[in-house]
C-alpha cells in the first residue's frame, strides 16, 4: 500500500538530485534550467499527491498555474540565453560577469 | 503487494534513475532525453495518483513543446564542451554534501511520523465514471477564474517579452538616429515652394 510519504520521499529525492545538478552544471546556463524543470516536476507530485490523500482539487489547480508560469518561465529564459550566446559567444555562466564591480 | 503499488516502485526508480543520468550527463542532448524519460514517468506517476489531464497535460505541453523548444536551443547554439566539462568536477562534492544532507533530513522527518500523515488522510475512492477533467474545470472557472485570467496575461506577456528579447533590430525594425535628429537644421526638413493656384490647376 503505496501512502503518502512515499510520495513526499520519492519528490524530496528527485528535488535534492535537481539541486545537486545545479552545483554540479554550474556553469551551462541551459543545464540549469533543465535542473529547475526537474525540481518543479519533484514539486508539483507533491501537490499532486497532497491533493489526492487529501481530497482536494485545490492542489492540482495551483500544479496547472505552476506549469503555466514555468512554461512562460523558459520561454523567456532561453530567449535571454540566446541573446546571451548571440553577444558574448559563449553561455558559460563565468562569461556573463559584466555587472561584477 | 499490490499492483499499483509494483508500478510505483517501477515509475518512481525510472523517476529518479533518469533525473540522476539527467544531472550527471555532460551531453547536453542526452541531458534533454534524460528528462523528457524522467517527465513521462512522473507523469505515470501523476496518473496513479488520478491527476489525468495534469499528467496529460505534462506530456503534451512539457515533451511536446517546452523539451522540444530546449532542443532547438541546444541544437542552434555551438556549445563548447571542453569548458562545461573542465569545471565538471568542481562543484560535484559541494553538490553531494548538500543533497544527501537535505535528503536525509526529509527522510527523517517525512518518516517519524510526526504528522501522522498516513493515517490522517486518505484517498477517496471514486466511481468508474468520475470525471478529474470536469472536476478541475469546474473549479477553474468558477472559484480560480481570476488566477485562470491572470495566467493568460502573463503567458502574453512572456509571448512578448520573447519576441521582444530575440528579434534581430537591424535593418528590420525602425530605431531613432539621435545624433541625426539633433543636428537636423531647419532647412533639412521644409523646403518652400512657390507656386500659384491659377498654375496648378492648369497642370492638371
Amino acid at each position: 500500500m503505496i501512502v503518502l510519504s512515499d510520495y513526499l520521499i520519492l519528490s524530496a529525492i528527485v528535488f535534492c538530485i535537481g539541486l545537486a545538478g545545479i552545483f554540479i552544471n554550474r556553469t551551462n546556463i541551459i543545464m540549469l534550467l533543465m535542473c529547475v524543470e526537474l525540481i518543479l516536476a519533484a514539486v508539483n507530485t507533491n501537490f499532486i499527491a497532497f491533493s489526492y490523500f487529501g481530497s482536494d482539487i485545490a492542489g492540482q489547480i495551483f500544479v496547472f498555474f505552476i506549469l503555466t508560469v514555468a512554461a512562460a518561465e523558459v520561454a523567456i529564459g532561453l530567449a535571454i540565453l540566446t541573446l546571451v550566446y548571440r553577444n558574448r559567444g559563449s553561455i558559460d555562466v563565468d562569461v556573463t560577469n559584466s555587472l561584477k564591480g | 503487494m499490490e499492483f499499483t503499488s509494483i508500478l510505483f516502485y517501477v515509475f518512481a526508480l525510472y523517476f529518479i534513475g533518469s533525473a540522476v543520468l539527467m544531472v550527471t550527463s555532460r551531453n547536453t542532448i542526452k541531458a534533454a532525453m534524460f528528462l523528457i524519460l524522467s517527465f513521462f514517468s512522473v507523469a505515470s506517476l501523476w496518473l496513479l495518483l488520478e491527476a489525468e489531464f495534469l499528467a496529460i497535460t505534462l506530456i503534451l505541453v512539457y515533451v511536446g513543446a517546452v523539451m522540444v523548444l530546449f532542443l532547438f536551443v541546444i541544437k542552434m547554439l555551438d556549445i563548447d564542451k571542453s569548458t562545461v566539462r573542465a569545471k565538471f568536477t568542481k562543484y560535484l562534492p559541494l553538490g553531494i554534501v548538500v543533497s544527501v544532507v537535505v535528503i536525509s533530513q526529509m527522510v527523517l522527518v517525512l518518516s517519524a511520523g510526526q504528522f501522522d500523515l498516513d493515517n490522517s488522510m486518505g484517498p477517496v475512492r471514486h466511481a468508474a465514471d468520475f470525471s478529474n477533467i470536469s472536476q478541475l474545470a469546474n473549479d477553474l472557472y468558477t472559484l480560480y477564474v481570476y488566477p485562470f485570467e491572470l495566467a493568460a496575461v502573463l503567458l502574453l506577456t512572456a509571448i512578448i517579452a520573447a519576441i521582444t528579447l530575440v528579434h534581430r533590430k537591424e535593418g528590420r525594425s525602425k530605431k531613432q538616429n539621435i545624433a541625426e535628429q539633433i543636428s537636423v537644421q531647419a532647412a533639412d526638413r521644409v523646403r518652400l515652394v512657390s507656386s500659384s493656384p491659377s498654375k496648378s490647376k492648369e497642370s492638371k
